[in-house]
């Protein structure tokens, strides 16, 4: 049994293990970009540099999924829905600081905005020029979100398939809405052309390390989080109504309260990868609502193995690094490695990778295999009852 | 100019056959029938106008056009009424060929002939028999020349003898053409017409005519009795002439029966623009139907989520494609092939899916949701590769094209139309197929309970992949319906599977009429949004109202009941 408390969670040698590793990886890119000259073989170019941060983006992503769904059993086809919310707060800072070095150097007016022959800056887009707001609005807007549409359906005990489809109609129905231009986010190409955040210039290679270095501790921290969420006894209560939720709601716990807590954290957690992620890309357009993108995330977590956290930190790298190799060489290919991964992980390896492994290391990692034990998730118990 | 030219050509080549059949029988036939007043209606009076001319000797066709060798109008137009008012069949193509300027004056012997230029050359033909008579030089002869009063003549004496033609579908035209004409030598055709017509059609676009003409009457009674006829007609001339009188007249009986008249035909008008929006509502619906319907057995009834179902109906429209490249030359019924070879293709791969992926899931609907999501990937990079990313065309059959006008603002167009019918009756068809035969009966039991099944004998293997088979035929049924509608393409099934799931999770899971009256109530709610919100804006309205309807009623419109409910 792990310590409880937050300090608990700090210490455990999995959060431990798992930090030792990200931060040492961070600062062996970090030192190998800024030491050694661009020539030098051991130089890291700032391509690598903001690749990696983009991974850990999507690790954080994957790690706030996992959350609901390897902890909760809530299947979210909509997570790209919140992560995108948080690039687009973000997005509309950095819009905001491009100020009079636009195109048509409206001081004022975003160019697509002063494109489409708008007059002043819609209610929406005040405040956006102070970091903090938009700090807050990057926590608040998918959090508020989650919790809005959470109160709905679990009160009305949205379960399972049907949960999961709903999700996904909410991100579609966000995707439609974002490509209109009327509504105000750019339209179809959404916002880029940023030029610099918090005064330091998007283009520098320290402003990238930087990046890189904000999201690690980003990911570590809703590392600790998460470790700290699910070894409480909340996360106890999370589990059993994953595993069991008519039995735990007759008991008497509020099932609905717990899941709609979780789902609010979780969302809080995409959205913060989308605000670490577009200033690290430069755009952040409509087609990140995609139904598609939410999916590719699930099949991440489930790469990596669910329930485990690191499993999906580990998921998420290695598609990712999967689909940048893949694409660069035979671009063709990886829609069916893709699917054939999607195909292999569900039918083959149903706990992950990391299941995998700690079959291998059963006694090593006895622990690890009771919290990744996947096969009495209510879906299993549903059904074909 | 040459493909007018040779319709033209053959146009008269078919009226010259004609003529000579006539003749033929008029040489056979040696009684004469008595005169009759009826003129050009049928063969025999034709027989009798030519009996009578052979008579009388009146002036041959060629005699009548060598008039308009003149050079005053009034002398055309004399001889152009006494070319319409001959009984022959020449009459009509040589009115167009004047019209088109292909009646040449030829200088040198002064005569009228039909003339075509080829290489720098007139080539000239006798306008009675069509023969080559000779060539001239450009410069010898010229196109009679006509203006724009003549023109008015022209098109009203064509006009005239279609309303006499025998082919009412010619005489509806004709009358159409009328409308809205106030020559009183036209009105006074349409009134003899109105007394002899006996199809309604014609004889209400007569009446149109004849209404209209009268409102510019100076008897106050016969306006007001137009004004109440026209009340709630639907043609565009008569709104506009009803609004034009309403400008001029002052007297106030008469406005307001205009002013009632308008407001009818405003009532109608938006009636029928309703009507025309349930239709496209409905012709939605059947396209929803249609894609959800193979899910409502694999989803609703097996308890499968299927999300390579919208590459199933890719799959289908693709077949249809390649069915139509493989028969080339009968694209009229390659239809009838590509419905069985569709249902085939999908339902083979649904097999396979099923037996290579889904076999091995039951019981854990969120990891088949994964999978057959990779699948769906992996199905559409396959097209993608074998027939290239871009859109497909696939050849709509002429029985599908085209539209059944009910009235100048209402009409269905005839590949909607086959296509709400065609959905019905694939649902019929499943209906039956679940409700009526051994399979249906195994499907059911199996998807209710599994164990009793077994133990009853039931091969609840093979029912699965039958079942998921059967899901999956049906939505390449869907997919062949569709590529009359949409483009083909590789993403032609990802942009209906969110609304597949919709309809069937709107509907009630394992209720298929359920998924019937969500699928046509979805369609009709998404039409009757769009003018007022815009099309993207009705679909993001639709969507949120499924998923506050879902919380609200988490198990559909009709959800299921008993111990195959319960999760």
């Amino acid at each position: 049994m792990r310590d409880s408390t937050f300090k608990g969670a700090l210490s455990d040698r999995t959060a431990r293990t798992f930090m030792g590793v990200l931060f040492g990886a961070t600062l062996l890119v970090t030192l190998l970009n800024q030491i050694f000259p661009p020539d030098s073989a051991l130089h890291v170019s700032a391509y690598t540099v903001t690749l990696l941060g983009k991974y850990l983006c999507y690790a954080l992503l994957a790690l706030a999924l996992d959350l609901v769904w390897g902890y909760c059993g809530i299947l979210s086809l909509g997570h790209g829905a919140f992560f995108a919310l948080g690039g687009y707060a973000m997005g509309m800072y950095l819009m905001r600081q491009i100020g009079d070095r636009g195109v048509y150097g409206n001081p004022e007016l975003p160019d697509f905005m002063v494109f489409l022959n708008w007059q002043e800056l819609p209610w929406y887009w005040h405040g956006f020029d102070q970091f903090w707001f938009a700090a807050l609005m990057i926590l608040l807007v998918p959090g508020l979100l989650a919790f809005v549409f959470g109160w709905l359906a679990f009160r009305s005990r949205v379960t399972g398939v049907y949960l999961s489809i709903i999700t996904q109609a909410l991100t579609y129905a966000l995707m439609l809405a974002f490509f209109r231009n009327e509504l105000g986010f750019g339209g179809n190409n959404g916002l880029t052309d940023f030029k610099d955040l918090l005064g330091f210039s998007l283009q520098s290679d320290a402003t990238r390390v930087g990046l890189l270095i904000a999201t690690a501790v980003a990911l570590a921290s809703a590392f600790v989080l998460c470790r700290w969420i699910t070894g409480s006894k909340l996360g106890r209560v999370v589990l059993a109504v994953r595993d069991a939720e008519s039995r735990a709601r007759f008991v008497g716990y509020r099932t609905e309260h717990y899941k709609l807590w979780v789902f609010t954290v979780s969302a809080i957690l995409a959205g913060l990868a989308g605000a670490l992620y577009v200033p690290q890309v430069g755009i952040i357009n409509p087609g990140e609502f995609s139904p598609l993108n939410s999916i590719e995330l699930v099949v991440w977590v489930a790469v990596g193995g669910r329930a485990t956290l690191y499993g999906a930190v580990i998921g998420a790298i290695l598609v990712n690094y999967g689909k940048t190799v893949f694409t660069g060489v035979m671009p063709e290919a990886w829609l069916f490695a893709l699917g054939g991964l999607f195909v292999a992980v569900t039918v083959f390896l149903p706990q992950g990778i990391v299941g995998l492994v700690s079959q291998h290391w059963e006694r090593l990692r006895k622990r690890f295999v009771k919290t990744g034990d996947t096969d009495d998730t209510p879906a299993a118990q549903g059904e074909h009852s | 100019m040459g493909y007018r030219f040779s319709q033209t050509l053959v146009a008269m080549l078919v009226m010259l056959l004609t003529c000579v059949s006539w003749a033929e029988q008029a040489l056979q036939d040696t009684t004469v029938p008595p005169q009759t007043e009826q003129g050009l209606n049928s063969g025999t009076d034709m027989m009798d106008a030519d009996e009578s001319n052979r008579v009388v000797a009146p002036p041959t066709i060629n005699e009548i056009l060598d008039q308009l060798t003149s050079r005053s109008f009034d002398d055309k137009e004399a001889a152009i009424r006494q070319l319409a008012n001959q009984n022959n069949p020449r009459v009509i193509p040589l009115l167009n060929a004047l019209m088109n300027r292909e009646l040449v004056h030829n200088r040198k012997d002064d005569t009228i002939a039909l003339g075509e230029k080829q290489d720098g050359q007139w080539e000239l033909r006798d306008p009675t028999t069509e023969e080559v008579v000779g060539h001239v030089d450009s410069r010898a002869a010229r196109p009679v020349v006509i203006n724009n009063r003549l023109r008015t003549v022209i098109n009203n004496q064509l006009a005239l003898s279609g309303l006499n033609d025998p082919d009412s579908d010619v005489r509806y035209q004709a009358a159409g053409q009328l409308i809205g004409n106030d020559d009183p030598e036209m009105l006074t055709a349409l009134g003899e017409r109105r007394e002899q017509e006996s199809s309604q059609r014609v004889l209400d676009q007569i009446e149109t005519a004849l209404n209209i003409a009268a409102l510019q009457s100076d008897d106050l009674t016969a306006r007001l009795n137009a004004i109440d006829a026209l009340s709630g007609n639907l043609h565009p001339e008569v709104k506009n002439s009803l609004n034009s009188r309403l400008s001029v007249t002052d007297n106030a009986s008469e406005t307001r029966a205009l002013e009632q008249a308008l407001k009818k035909i405003d009532a109608r008008i938006s009636t029928f623009q309703t009507a025309d929006t349930v239709f496209f509502g409905l012709s939605l619906g059947s396209v929803l139907l249609l894609a959800a319907i193979g899910l409502a057995i694999t989803f609703g009834v097996m308890g499968v989520i299927n999300m390579a179902h919208g590459e199933l109906i890719m799959l289908g429209a693709y077949t249809t494609y390649v069915v139509q490249q493989l028969l080339p030359n009968s694209h009229e019924w390659s239809l009838l092939i590509a419905i069985p070879a569709a249902f085939l293709v999908s339902a083979l791969t649904g097999i396979l899916i099923e037996r290579f992926v889904i076999r091995f899931l039951y019981g854990r609907p969120l990891e088949t949701l994964l999978a057959t999501f990779g699948v769906s990937l992996i199905l559409q990079q396959a097209v993608r590769v074998i027939f290239s990313p871009l859109n497909r065309t696939v050849i709509t059959p002429e029985w599908m094209s085209g539209a059944l006008e009910i009235n100048p603002v209402f009409s269905l167009t005839y590949n909607r139309l086959y296509i709400i019918f065609f959905a019905l009756a694939v649902f019929l068809a499943l209906l039956t197929l679940l409700k009526r035969t051994r399979l249906g009966l195994q499907v059911r039991a199996v998807s209710q309970n599994r164990t009793t099944a077994r133990a009853l004998g039931i091969r609840s293997e093979r029912v699965n992949a039958l079942t998921f088979g059967l899901g999956s035929g049906i939505a390449g049924v869907a997919g062949v319906a569709l590529a009359q509608l949409t483009n083909v393409g590789p993403n032609l099934g990802q942009s209906y599977i969110i609304d597949s799931f919709m309809v069937v999770v709107f509907g009630g899971v394992g209720n298929l009429w359920g998924t019937l009256t969500a699928a046509f109530g979805l369609g009709i709610a998404n039409k009757l949004l769009e003018p007022m919100a815009g099309a993207v804006l009705a679909k993001i309205i639709v969507l949120i109202f499924i998923i506050l309807f879902i919380q609200r009623k988490p198990r559909g419109l009709f959800p299921q009941r008993g111990r195959a409910a319960e999760e």
